[in-house]
């Protein structure tokens, strides 16, 4: 359940997106991938997910080299929750959550009454078994996050891959979605962009800055002021959380 | 939300064999019209008849009329509606574009161009022949399609390169009849590059049955292949499948669908696109079932064309390309007006 990178590059044309990012994610850990506007998390995850060949280095999945799997293969071990899923097609959460069960299927293998259960434990979790009838032109920002979280889940992935599924969720979602995320039984990684979310819920965290892997580790050794002064420009404060122990971040913003 | 979605699996069977008992009578009905009317039943019972069922004595000349002229033309009918939504559907799932079909993408002209090019600079000019020609234009035309819309293939740029490849198509075809043929060729091209049914027979049938059963049976394989290109190809790519040889496998596959239709009853328009999308309401976006409610629905639909435009202007024929086009053009503009709407 672990991954890995060494070296890992990926560039759109001659624009380098990314470059030099080694990472060990351990089995079972909640990892956060934090950094600014187009400092390259999305294309980071993508490439860990196998949906583009990396330009450089190499991702291993559980010690396997991920560019000598099979598409199937991955999809069995990696799911994926991206930030913008969206369709013309009127199909309903169920058939969303349905989705998550293609890895494990054949040309012609049939769907089984296991195959359902699945599928409604996952709607189940997500908090979306109610909608389950709902078309998706309908659904709300969160409820489609939502909806595309169970279909992750209905994958039964060994991995999570997260790219800012916390967008478009009121805050009591934001905080049961990032819940449920690290407590389940999965390596996930996760790009954030809410730094205290990232300090409770993630056991370590990433930070790029446009391209470049600028740290990584545990959030209290990761978040200083220094470190979100010079990533993210601006100035904050930040001390132990009275409730978790967890640090904190106060942005100190000019006087109203 | 669909129709279906509400529905048990029973009112879905039942549904399936209204529309195949509507698709057998209305080539019934078909088989009936013309300078020599013949009823339904005298119809059924030269089928039934043919195939050691029945005795029932019928008239020498209807039963010739019957099996060597409109029964075959009947069911190229059918399996050309068929193949031509099946087409529609396949390519709207895989662009994951509303407006895609064979006619609007260019692929029906390139296929034309082919087998005009077949038809007039002498290949020989049988059906296979034909229809040969026809899947090298179409795959022309796809190829054309596909570099031009480049790597973002956005829903618009797919569309306006569709324009392109049936502007450029259209004038080749033009060029070469003008060059190569003389006046009588070159009018029956033209009305055959219309749509027409006319002259159609037992060979073709045959053929456009085998390519339609094969066809169906490659895209049914892939039916949810094709549902996890939903969210798109990353999604789809994300969920386990190779993305790259089903795109191959499924636009081939459509090309030679749409080739062999195309070369033996011209470019029909509109019914790739008109009939997925009632298809979908009916059924509901799974292609598991879309894919047969669509080619059932094509059947239906491309046979009663043809009975309109027979009856329309009778005795004269209007071409089939403009009855599907009748139909379909209000068709598509609802779909760009809901579109607009929408965003």
């Amino acid at each position: 359940m672990t991954i890995e990178t060494h070296g890992l590059g990926w560039s759109a044309g001659r624009k380098t997106i990314f470059q030099g990012v080694s990472l060990r994610i351990m089995a079972g850990e909640t990892f956060g991938l934090l950094g600014p506007n187009g400092s390259g998390k999305s294309s980071l995850l993508r490439v860990i997910a196998g949906l583009r060949p990396a330009s450089a280095g190499r991702v291993a999945l559980d010690g396997e080299d991920l560019s000598r799997q099979p598409a199937r293969h991955i999809a069995r071990k990696v799911a994926v929750v991206d930030q913008h899923a969206t369709t013309e097609t009127a199909i309903t959460v169920n058939e969303v959550v349905r989705l998550g069960r293609t890895p494990h299927h054949g040309l012609l293998s049939p769907w089984t009454a296991a195959d359902d259960r699945i599928v409604a434990a996952a709607m189940e979790r997500a908090d979306v078994a109610h909608l389950k009838d709902r078309p998706w032109q309908i659904l709300s920002g969160g409820e489609r996050q939502r909806a595309q979280l169970a279909r992750a889940l209905a994958q039964q992935p060994t991995h999570l891959i997260l790219d800012e599924p916390t967008n478009h969720l009121d805050i009591q979602h934001q905080i049961e979605i990032l819940d449920l995320v690290s407590t389940l039984p999965v390596t996930s990684v996760i790009a954030l962009h809410d730094l205290n979310l990232a300090a409770r819920f993630c056991d370590r965290i990433g930070v790029l800055q446009a391209g470049r892997l600028v740290a990584c580790g545990p959030p209290a050794e990761v978040l200083t002021e220094a470190l979100i002064a010079s990533v993210f420009g601006t100035a904050a404060q930040v001390a132990p959380s009275p409730h978790h122990g967890r640090p904190h971040v106060q942005y100190l913003m000019p006087e109203a | 939300m669909s129709l279906a979605s509400a529905g048990r699996p029973s009112v879905l069977a039942l549904s399936a064999l209204a529309v195949l008992a509507a698709l057998l009578l209305a080539i019934a009905l078909a088989v009936g019209i013309g300078e020599m009317p013949i009823s339904p039943l005298t119809t059924l019972q030269a089928v039934t008849n043919r195939i050691g069922l029945t005795e029932v004595p019928l008239k020498r000349i209807e039963e010739a009329v019957i099996w060597d002229y409109r029964l075959s033309r009947a069911l190229v009918a059918a399996l050309c509606g068929a193949g031509l939504a099946l087409s529609g559907a396949i390519l709207q799932s895989l662009l994951r574009n509303p407006l895609a079909e064979p006619y609007v993408l260019g692929i029906s002209a390139g296929a034309s161009t082919g087998a005009v090019m077949v038809m007039l600079l002498g290949f020989g000019a049988g059906t296979f022949s034909l229809s040969v020609g026809a899947f090298g234009g179409a795959l022309a035309a796809f190829l054309f399609v596909v570099l031009l819309a480049g790597n973002r293939q956005t829903a618009d740029r797919t569309i306006l390169a569709g324009v392109a490849a049936s502007q450029l198509f259209n004038a080749l075809t033009s060029w070469i009849v003008s060059t190569s043929a003389n006046a009588e060729q070159a009018r029956s091209v033209m009305f055959w590059l219309l749509g027409s049914f006319s002259g159609v027979r037992w060979p073709d049938a045959a053929l456009a049955a085998v390519v339609l059963a094969a066809g169906l049976l490659v895209c049914l394989a892939h039916a949810r292949a094709l549902d996890a290109f939903t969210f798109g190809e990353d999604a789809a790519r994300a969920l386990g499948i190779d993305v790259r040889r089903v795109r191959v496998v499924l636009l081939v596959t459509t090309a030679l669908m749409t080739a062999t239709m195309v070369s033996m009853v011209g470019a029909i328009g509109f019914v790739g696109l008109v009939i997925p999308h009632a298809a979908r309401f009916l059924v509901g976006p799974g292609h598991a079932r879309l894919l047969p409610a669509t080619a059932l629905t094509g059947a239906l639909f491309m046979v009663l064309a043809d009975i309109v435009s027979r009856l329309i202007i009778a005795p004269q024929i209007l071409p089939i390309g403009v009855v599907t086009a009748l139909v379909g053009v209000p068709f598509f503009s609802v779909i760009l007006y809901r579109a607009r709407a929408a965003s």
